[in-house]
């Protein structure tokens, strides 16, 4: 109370007043004035405090001060109702303060030819929200059928997203995505989003209207504001399609649809880490259905492939959990596909490498992870995983999906989407012990052989992490230049140097190549990106076989060449020979036989660091977003 | 009970007298007609004594140049037997002839009257009021110099620092038990004390005074020590209407028989003449016997502007009870509702009917009896609507902490112009907003669309035998969602839908209230007699009569027939800020910028009931369903919850941040909906928080009240919205919870 301070009118500005208005005033009077000026000015304002009250706002106006001063018998003061601030402007020399008043061209304003239209028209609307028991309120997008209809501007905004998104205009489908993603006011609709986005079954031919949908989904599951619920079930279940199931669109080669079912593992596991709680029993669901694809030779590698990297984005225990045990099955048939090298042969080959590349990236995270835990279990919970999904690592750590929720299998829902397999129909879920990181190592050293190892040639990091792992394993990683003696089998390292030189040139051009897998990429991404190349590469060549590989009309063509060493080695992989490759592609690319470039490519495997984050990869997708 | 000691007895009257010019000073010449007429049928003999009174009225009405109400004051006192002829006029117009009715048992005592116009609360005492008419009446504002004159007394302006520190020192070294109850002294003397020093030129002292000691007072007089703070020079005390209040009103405080014999005894001992004084003149000290409150307690009953209420303020009988329900036969169409039930809940129908059955066989003992004043009759139209009600009211869900109402809003857009009140129809058909930009706009919420009545000629053209006639008056060629009506000159900031849905009323910073026809959608009646903005206004739950209160402190009871008020409720020491009727329309409760609630009487025009303990203005009321229970919010954020039999608190609810515009019980009163300024709506289960009232013989009696802070687990459920005060509340008749407001964003 003691430091009130008030706005007060000094006797110099009272004076000034006076001095304007030609009246010359004692300096006594301007005391007085000013200080009566100072009471009438706090009245004023008190009483324009009430017509605030009264309206029902926090702001006081202009109009509010003005009726105040009616009231006391004083003139309003008129020309100050804007609405928009006025500028307060000082003048140096003179000590002067005014309010700046700019000239208003008359004759401009009347023969404006843009006549502001006016506000629209005030009107009400009606909004719905109600508690649940507890008292706390529902978040929206509940609203009870009952009263659930759909108002004109909403079905406006569904036609127009949906066709903004489903539409040609990239620019518009990124602003419709966009608002999807942050508008509050949408819940109403989420059943017609996802009705829509079920629709990927129709469209399994149009690999551009797939990602346009799992964009969708993308933003429905960013919405801050939308509570997916149940519909969460719906949304994996077309999401699972788009990584499992052998879409039409795969029958050409030429279609990427492996970025697709890339996208598509890393939404799942986005949305299995962010709206996971909402079903109960979700990530069993999801474990065996991917489970199931893996174990069913029938289904073509596409499908295994979509598995795996679906297993990978959902974590490293579900890579242990699922994929690890069924390795060796799998293995057999992976590798007569790979060591089929007939013509016939060569696209399923081709998509066969890309399982096997798949396959390694996630066991090598699974690896690094489990020695990470390992180590933590001592450390505590310090350090980052390298290669975390999500990136927080409290998070992780918390999740239900790293320690999967105890719940029993039995209680897995009925009537659940096409896609999301059942618990105990159809396959058993195994009675599964966790495997010790060393001897899974070694099963998986004897698969992959010094591809494996090559990715922990650093060996530092993981080594020093796990003291308690025996010096077998540690050796066979901390001396990669060196025999790995203590191991039955003898292997050389491999010795790889990469040179690569790509000229600058448009990432994304439609029709030319992707760009040549550059090994330094950050992630998973660069892998992807890299394998679809090969992919596609590989596609061309048995579509345009024997023609020259690298035809497509390129300025600069990438120029990179590649020295290979080392012993494929391992128990049961006698088909791989010791090798030494070295190709420089560009200009004499067309000697080189498309399939072995497409052979020998995932067997350099991926020197890059581990995905860091998947935000990160997520985002870099060779996409039109 | 006595409740002041001997000495104080003539300082009582004094202030008494000067009560009643400041209700005068705030009048106007329109209301000042209002009045004379308002109360003249009623005065039949007039003693000497009044003829005194009223020939110092009507100086005061000849020097204001008010010609024709002396006319007709002259008329109606100095020859009764004319006053009969506008009586029944009166009650003709009424419709019901039971206006008579009011007039009749007003009872014919002329001071009584008198009394009630000019200041309900002040009690006998006519002599002296002419005294002050007279004086004051050359000039505006003619009784400030007298108020202010009390002042006048001269001490040593440096002492009084030295008084209140004694004092102070005085009420810190006493019991404990003693201390809180005389801790109340400090902010009226604190005050009283500062004024003297200001009125008497001492700027500096009273400067040094204030600064020294305002930060000891409590913090809900913050507001008033800001405008108190800011007021240095005497000529500042001219005009300014809040220390006016404080002049004009004794601050009431409530001590201990005990505590105040022992301040007594100090001021005594000390020699302490200027604080005695003080006490004596300015403080009407309210002694009880018994044990000293607590802190607490004086904490929720303290805050208004005029301390306390006297407890015998809140004696008078309060028929709280409702009216009896008119017996209407259910309509043949039964057949449809059986088919109804046996389609979804045969249980409903028998007890509700039970329910309405004993509710119109019983008279409530608590309740006025049905003619206490005239109501009006029921219209075909309005049986059909009770029907419709009674139908509605079978469906209705019954609400609880563990059935919470669904709540709808509806907000408003482009609302540029700035919404300021709302009002939903009954049957939620219709919804109404007042704007800043003075215009009243109605829209229809159901897909049936507005629609004007014909035009005279077109009307001629009718087959009024028809069976559809009341269809075929209508315009199909004007329907439309809304509709606009213009007339008022300033914003609108009540608005209130009549029951029959035929008529609406605004009231406007213009200074009037206007009753709009929602059948053509034009202006029927502008009431004038507030002169100042006119802040709320609300139709009777039995339509005909409505109440206005705004600026000008006086609350004007009309019906839709009279221009001009029937009763003016005067009483208030600031704005009336809300105003609503009593589900029976025997009362009007009003709520104020002076932090009080007042209840009045629509017979007597007298004020049966004053409640404090809000800490600021007071923006919303509401009554619950059975007519027992008051909740008010403030912008203090709190809502109280007041007893109206007992005249008691009975509960404080504690959970918003900002001021409560809007208040609303559901239609059984088991929950508390509170809609607020921190875009927040509230409910609370009202069930329990009159349930665990103690209302034993000894709080009844003393007003005493320990208030448990159970907020918490009354409050059951939070809307928010985003950015959108929440200006009004409605329960549709099947408990669904409807909102208003205006985005803010």
């Amino acid at each position: 109370m003691t430091e009130r301070r008030f706005a007060e009118v000094s006797r110099e500005s009272v004076r000034l007043m006076a001095e304007g208005a030609g009246v010359e005033l004692g300096d006594d009077v301007a005391a007085l004035l000013a200080e009566d000026v100072c009471y009438r000015l706090r009245e004023a304002t008190q009483s324009s405090s009430q017509f605030m009250r009264h309206a029902k706002r926090r702001k006081l106006t202009v109009e509010d001060f003005n009726r105040a001063l009616r009231w006391s018998n004083v003139e309003a003061i008129c020309g100050y109702g804007a609405q928009d601030a006025l500028p307060f402007r000082s003048v140096k020399e003179g000590e002067l303060f005014f309010v700046e008043d700019r000239d208003v061209n008359l004759v401009e304003l009347a023969l404006a030819t843009n006549i502001p239209k006016g506000c629209a028209e005030t009107m009400v609307r009606v909004n719905v929200s109600y508690l649940d028991g507890k008292g706390n309120l529902e978040p929206q997008g509940t609203v009870p059928t009952a009263v659930q209809s759909l108002s004109d501007d909403l079905l406006k905004y569904y036609q127009q997203i949906t066709r903004a998104i489903l539409g040609e205009d990239p620019h518009l489908m990124k602003v419709a995505l966009l608002d999807l993603q942050s508008n509050s006011k949408i819940a109403a609709l989420l059943p017609y989003f996802v009705y829509v986005i079920s629709g990927v079954k129709s469209v399994s031919h149009d690999l551009e209207q797939l990602n346009r949908l799992m964009h969708m989904v993308k933003s429905l599951v960013q919405n801050p504001y939308l509570y997916l619920g149940s519909y969460v079930r719906s949304l994996v279940s077309s999401v699972m399609y788009c990584i499992l199931e052998p879409l039409a669109a795969s029958i050409n080669p030429l279609n990427d649809h492996w970025t697709l079912r890339d996208y598509a593992a890393l939404l799942l596991s986005h949305i299995f880490w962010t709206h996971g709680d909402l079903v109960s029993g979700l990530y069993h669901q999801i474990l065996l259905s991917l489970q199931k694809v893996l174990s069913d030779p029938v289904r073509p590698l596409c499908s295994h492939y979509g598995a795996v990297v679906g297993l990978h984005a959902l974590g490293w225990k579900a890579v242990e959990r699922v994929l690890f045990p069924h390795l060796p099955a799998y293995w057999a048939n992976l590798q007569a596909v790979l060591d089929d090298y007939s013509v016939s042969n060569a696209q399923v080959k081709a998509d066969g490498h890309k399982v096997y590349g798949a396959i390694l990236v996630a066991v090598e995270r699974l690896l690094k992870m489990k020695a990470l835990s390992l180590s933590q279990s001592a450390e505590g919970q310090s350090g980052a995983h390298p290669g975390s999904v999500v990136g927080a690592v409290s998070y992780r750590v918390n999740s239900p999906g790293l320690s999967p929720p105890p719940e029993p299998l039995s209680e897995a829902a009925l009537g659940i989407a096409s896609h999301l397999q059942v618990g105990g129909a159809g396959c058993h879920w195994e009675e599964w012990t966790p495997v010790p990181l060393p001897a899974m190592y070694c099963e998986l050293y004897s698969f992959f052989g010094d591809s494996l190892a090559v990715r922990f040639s650093t060996g530092t990091g993981f080594g020093t992490h796990s003291p308690c792992t025996p010096s077998q394993l540690s050796d066979s990683r901390k001396e990669p230049p060196g025999p790995a003696s203590n191991l039955d089998t003898t292997r050389k390292m491999p010795q790889l140097t990469a040179n690569l030189n790509i000229s600058p040139r448009q990432d994304g051009s439609p029709r030319t190549d992707p760009p040549p897998p550059s090994l330094s990429g950050p992630g998973s991404r660069s892998r992807s990106s890299s394998s679809c190349s090969r992919q596609r590469s590989a596609g061309l060549s048995r579509e345009v076989f024997p023609k020259a590989r690298f035809t497509s009309p390129q300025t600069t063509p990438p120029a990179f060449s590649f020295l290979i060493g080392g012993r494929q080695m391992g128990q049961r992989c006698q088909g791989r020979r010791p090798f030494q490759t070295m190709f420089a592609t560009t200009p004499p690319v067309s000697a080189i036989p498309p399939r072995t470039y497409a052979h020998k490519l995932p067997v350099i495997g991926r020197v890059g660091k581990p995905v860091r984050r998947w935000t990160c990869s997520h985002y870099s997708l060779h996409l039109p977003l | 009970m006595a409740a002041v000691q001997g000495g104080m007895g003539d300082a009582d009257i004094k202030t008494d007298i000067k009560t009643e010019p400041s209700a005068d000073g705030f009048g106007n010449n329109n209301a000042n007609d209002g009045r004379v007429l308002s109360a003249s049928p009623g005065s039949t003999p007039v003693t000497p004594e009044d003829q005194q009174t009223l020939l110092a009225v009507l100086q005061f009405l000849k020097k204001n140049k008010l010609t024709e109400s002396v006319e007709i004051l002259r008329r109606e006192a100095g020859l009764p037997e004319n006053s009969l002829d506008p009586k029944a006029n009166e009650s003709a117009g009424a419709g019901s002839g039971g206006a008579a009715g009011i007039v009749d048992l007003e009872g014919g005592d002329a001071s009584s009257l008198l009394s009630r116009v000019t200041g309900s609360s002040s009690a006998g005492a006519q002599a002296p009021t002419k005294g002050t008419v007279q004086s004051g009446s050359g000039r505006d504002q003619p009784d400030v110099s007298v108020v202010l004159s009390a002042y006048s007394q001269q001490g040593d302006p440096t002492l009084y620092k030295v008084y209140y520190r004694d004092l102070k020192k005085f009420i810190e070294t006493v019991l404990d038990c003693h201390r809180a109850e005389l801790s109340q002294v400090f902010y009226p003397l604190f005050v009283h004390m500062y004024l003297e020093l200001v009125y008497n030129n001492h700027e500096s002292e009273a400067k040094a005074f204030f600064e020294k000691f305002s930060g000891d007072q409590e913090c809900y007089y913050e507001e008033d020590l800001r405008i108190l703070s800011g007021l240095t020079k005497k000529e500042h005390m001219r005009g300014n209407e809040t220390l006016l209040d404080f002049r004009t009103s004794k601050f009431v405080l409530r001590i201990s028989r005990d505590s105040y014999q022992l301040l007594k005894r100090h001021l005594q001992e000390r020699q302490n003449n200027q604080i005695w004084n003080i006490i004596q003149e300015h403080l009407y000290i309210d002694i009880f016997d018994g044990m000293p409150r607590s802190k607490s307690q004086i904490d929720a009953m303290s805050g208004s502007l005029a301390g306390e209420a006297k407890r015998e303020a809140n004696k008078t009988k309060v028929y709280y009870g409702l009216l009896k329900e008119p017996e209407i036969e259910l309509p043949l169409d039964d057949e449809d509702e059986e088919a109804e039930n046996e389609e979804g809940k045969p249980k409903k129908k028998k007890p509700k009917k039970d329910s309405v059955g004993s509710k119109s066989k019983k008279q409530d003992p608590n309740a006025p009896s049905q003619n206490r004043i005239p109501l009006p009759e029921l219209k075909d139209s309005d049986k059909l609507d009770k029907i419709m009600y009674m139908k509605e009211a079978t469906k209705r869900i019954r609400l609880g902490p563990d059935n919470l109402p669904s709540v709808c809003f509806y907000t408003f857009l482009n609302a540029y112009q700035g919404l300021t009140a709302v009002d939903l129809t009954d049957d939620s058909s219709l919804i109404a907003g007042g704007f800043a930009d003075s215009t009243v706009r109605v829209w229809s919420v159901t897909p049936k669309k507005l629609r004007k009545v014909k035009s005279a000629a077109d009307l001629n053209l009718i087959d009024k035998e028809s069976d559809d006639v009341l269809e075929r008056i209508m315009d199909e060629k004007t329907a439309s969602e809304s509709k606009i009506m213009y007339g008022h000159s300033g914003p609108v900031y009540g608005i209130s839908f009549s029951p029959d849905r035929n008529y609406l009323l605004s009231s406007s910073e213009d200074g009037t209230v206007r009753l709009w026809s929602l059948l053509t959608f034009t202006c029927l009646v502008a009431y004038k007699g507030h002169n100042y903005p006119v802040w709320d206004t609300q139709f009777s739950p039995y339509g005909y009569y409505f109440v206005s209160g705004g600026h000008d402190r006086v609350a004007r009871l009309w019906a839709t027939d009279h221009y001009q008020p029937l009763r003016i409720f005067s009483g208030h020491l600031a704005d009336i800020t809300c105003t609503r009727f009593h589900p029976n329309s025997n009362y009007v409760a009003t709520g104020s910028s002076d932090r009080t609630i007042r209840l009045w009487d629509v017979l007597s025009g007298n004020c049966v009931r004053i409640f404090t303990g809000h800490k600021g203005p007071i923006h919303s009321l509401a009554f619950s369903p059975n007519g027992k229970f008051l909740a008010s919010g403030a912008t203090d954020g709190r809502v109280l919850l007041w007893d109206i039999g007992h005249g008691l608190m009975v509960g404080e609810l504690k959970g918003h941040t900002d001021t409560i515009y809007s208040l609303r019980f559901s239609r059984d009163g088991e929950i508390l909906a509170s809609g607020s300024m921190d875009n927040t709506v509230r409910l609370w289960d009202a069930m329990k928080a009159f349930d665990d009232l103690e209302t034993d013989d000894f709080t009844a009696a003393t007003g005493h009240i320990h208030l448990q802070d159970n907020s918490q687990e009354l409050l059951l459920g939070t809307y928010t919205t985003k950015s959108t005060p929440v200006i009004h509340l409605h329960f549709t008749r099947r408990n669904l919870l409807l909102a208003a407001g205006v985005s803010q964003l």
